[in-house]
């Protein structure tokens, strides 16, 4: 008889993991379908990134200093890596979006997984993701960016990169459901990324930055991610940044993962 | 139901979980996550399976009831949004929640729907208490809310088909229902455009489309016609209608009296988070007398003369209507206040365009009530 009911429970829980799976596939399709609809979406959030690029590789290019490798195979994992963040950034002004037009409320009055509105943002801002960065790479490589390390490395840099974004998209999910208006989401969104993304090594190596900026910018988890993907695809000792690239992304999943979906729960 | 009741699977595991010395609300507990609903476990229970020294914890719902509210309270700060609601809603039937912005109508749906968690009190909405088993709960009901909650992004079909998937129904079924409800709303032609180019009453069409997706028992309608134009909202309350005749109960909140008057069986007219008064529309009309005798002047002049010539007549003071402009009085007894008021007024020469005889209407019962409240407030 209890196996009777233990058999039923794993049933159900079966079913359940089934379902969540479900869940988080329809909602990340349904985020999906406004980039395919208006793919102009995809365009314009590339040309600020590309903006900087000419910006840095043309104009100050010439006055920074990277022992070992040209400006522009210097920078480009960099900017690859901002606008992985900035990417990320899109996921809380559209929890905010959904939430101001009382679509939260209808998804939390199904019958759905608890994870799956949020899942399915994240989810779709990575995989968004995926085609800005491979689109960053061609606008790179037209201006002379090179590569000469073997395609796994690219693969596992090109990884990585997505991991990275798809945890600041947690970060920027707690902060769309909690400012709840789209216009302060996008603020709010920027105002601590902004110095973040400066103080890290995207733009310029650590050591020119003074001391007391180069004790937070050497840590920065911008720092020890755009350092490791540069050692993937330009050569160069990979492990130590890739620890502890891997180690913060963890730190943000677990501190913010559950944030977020507490957010979520109580959003009114 | 032929199955005897050692055959029952509850009766076993209850049998089962007691020899294992589980403690009563550790089983409760376990069979509501399972999915047995309240109601089940107690037949089962009142077979005596247990000790005699059982108490279910839950307040058992009123007989018939579908929804059942018991001393709901819910505070923001120092605001009662709700203060100690209480409330029964008979299986197919449709109750409307009556009351001015802020009186907490939507903190009730809320707090029904499963979106909030009351401060105390109990709800049981489809024999499922809503604080311990939100998830089932939510298989039984739909809810459209005060805007219309659609994907702008997706055409009218892509929005049914995607809450379709969220409830968990069967391809075919998604299909058919869909097909269904777009014709049901006039949505056909639509069907294929992005609900961005919809107009607004397009919009709340489709949205209470989704609702209905699932088949709810029960359906939520949080306002379901502000910001509408008349003819949409005519449209809207045939939609509503047809799902009563079908046999769904609704709950409906409204600021509108005539909607409440037009499409709910009972109305319960809440103000400051509170009940004030309950009833169907023609008991809330009863509950200020006979009705009222209404009369305009040829000389408006005179309003405030005939005013006070009227004061003793009915069975409250005369007053002028600040809506229509007209003289109101309320009365007991209809016909002798009329022949009184026209006899006063033709000694006095007072010459009458208009006089007539009516019910009340709910806008006039929800002032009274209302007034009442805020007297007793000081």
């Amino acid at each position: 008889m209890t196996n009777n009911l233990t058999a039923s429970k794993e049933h159900i829980a079966k079913q359940g993991v089934f379902w969540i799976l479900s869940d988080i596939m329809a909602m990340t399709k349904r985020n999906l379908v406004r980039y395919i609809r208006l793919p102009q979406l995809l365009i314009f959030s590339t040309i600020q990134p590309v903006m900087f690029l000419l910006l840095f590789a043309y104009v100050f290019g010439g006055a920074i200093k990277t022992p070992g490798n040209s400006y522009i195979n210097y920078l480009i994992p960099g900017i690859i890596v901002q606008t992985v963040i900035f990417g990320a950034m899109q996921t809380g002004v559209g929890l905010a979006d959904d939430l101001s037009k009382g679509l939260i409320d209808r998804f939390r009055s199904l019958p759905m997984a608890r994870s799956a509105v949020l899942a399915g943002r994240t989810i779709a801002d990575s995989i968004r993701n995926i085609f800005v960065v491979l689109l960053m790479s061609g606008v790179g490589y037209l201006i002379g960016f090179r590569v000469h390390q073997p395609l796994s490395h690219q693969l596992l840099a090109l990884g990585l990169t997505i991991l990275f974004g798809f945890s600041f998209s947690w970060i920027s999910a707690t902060i769309g459901m909690l400012v709840k208006s789209v216009e302060t989401a996008q603020v709010a969104g920027f105002i601590w990324v902004f110095p973040l993304v400066f103080a890290s090594s995207i733009f310029v190596p650590v050591a020119s930055m003074p001391n007391w900026l180069q004790t937070w910018a050497k840590i920065s988890p911008i720092t020890v991610t755009v350092n490791s993907v540069r050692a993937l695809v330009l050569g160069g000792d990979v492990t130590p940044a890739l620890w502890h690239s891997f180690m913060w992304m963890a730190a943000i999943l677990i501190i913010f993962v559950p944030l977020a979906v507490n957010r979520y729960r109580r959003s009114t | 139901m032929n199955q005897t009741k050692e055959d029952h699977p509850l009766t076993k595991y209850i049998a089962e979980a007691s020899k294992q010395g589980l403690s009563k609300a550790q089983i409760i507990k376990t069979l509501t996550d399972e999915g047995w609903r309240i109601n089940d476990i107690l037949d089962v229970i009142l077979e005596r399976i247990l000790p005699e020294d059982v108490k279910v914890q839950e307040v058992a719902p009123a007989q018939d009831a579908i929804i059942s509210v018991r001393s709901i309270r819910k505070s923001y700060g120092k605001v009662a949004a709700l203060d100690n609601i209480s409330l029964d809603v008979p299986r197919g039937s449709v109750l409307g929640l009556l009351g001015p912005n802020g009186a907490g109508k939507t903190t009730l749906v809320r707090v029904l729907t499963t979106l909030l968690k009351p401060d105390s009190g109990t709800a049981i909405v489809s024999g499922i208490n809503v604080a311990e088993n939100p998830s089932l709960v939510r298989n039984h009901i739909g809810l459209a809310g005060q805007y219309a909650a659609i994907d702008e992004n997706l055409t009218g079909k892509e929005n049914l088909e995607l809450v379709g998937k969220l409830y968990h129904l069967a391809p075919e079924v998604i299909v058919a229902r869909t097909q269904d409800l777009l014709e049901r709303f006039s949505l056909v032609d639509a069907a294929n455009r992005t609900a961005k180019t919809y107009s607004g009453g397009m919009r709340r069409r489709l949205d209470l489309a989704a609702s209905l997706v699932g088949e709810p028992e029960i359906l939520f309608l949080d306002e379901p016609t502000t910001g509408l134009d008349p003819r949409s909202r005519s449209e809207l309350w045939e939609v509503i209608e047809g799902l009563v005749k079908d046999g769904t109960t609704v709950l409906l909140t409204t600021q509108y009296l005539e909607e409440a008057d037009y499409l709910a069986d009972n109305i319960i007219m809440i103000d400051h988070g509170k009940v004030i008064a309950q009833g169907t529309a023609r008991e809330l009309k009863a509950q200020i007398g006979g009705g009222v005798v209404e009369l305009h002047l040829s000389d408006k002049r005179r309003m405030t003369e005939a005013t006070q010539l009227l004061q003793g007549v009915g069975a409250e003071p005369a007053h002028v209507d600040e809506v229509s402009g007209h003289i109101t009085i309320p009365v007991e007894d209809g016909a002798k206040t009329l022949v009184e008021a026209v006899r006063l007024l033709y000694t006095a020469g007072l010459e009458l365009a208009d006089i007539e005889l009516r019910k009340p209407t709910l806008d006039e019962v929800f002032l009274k009530l209302t007034e009442k409240g805020a007297s007793n407030d000081k």
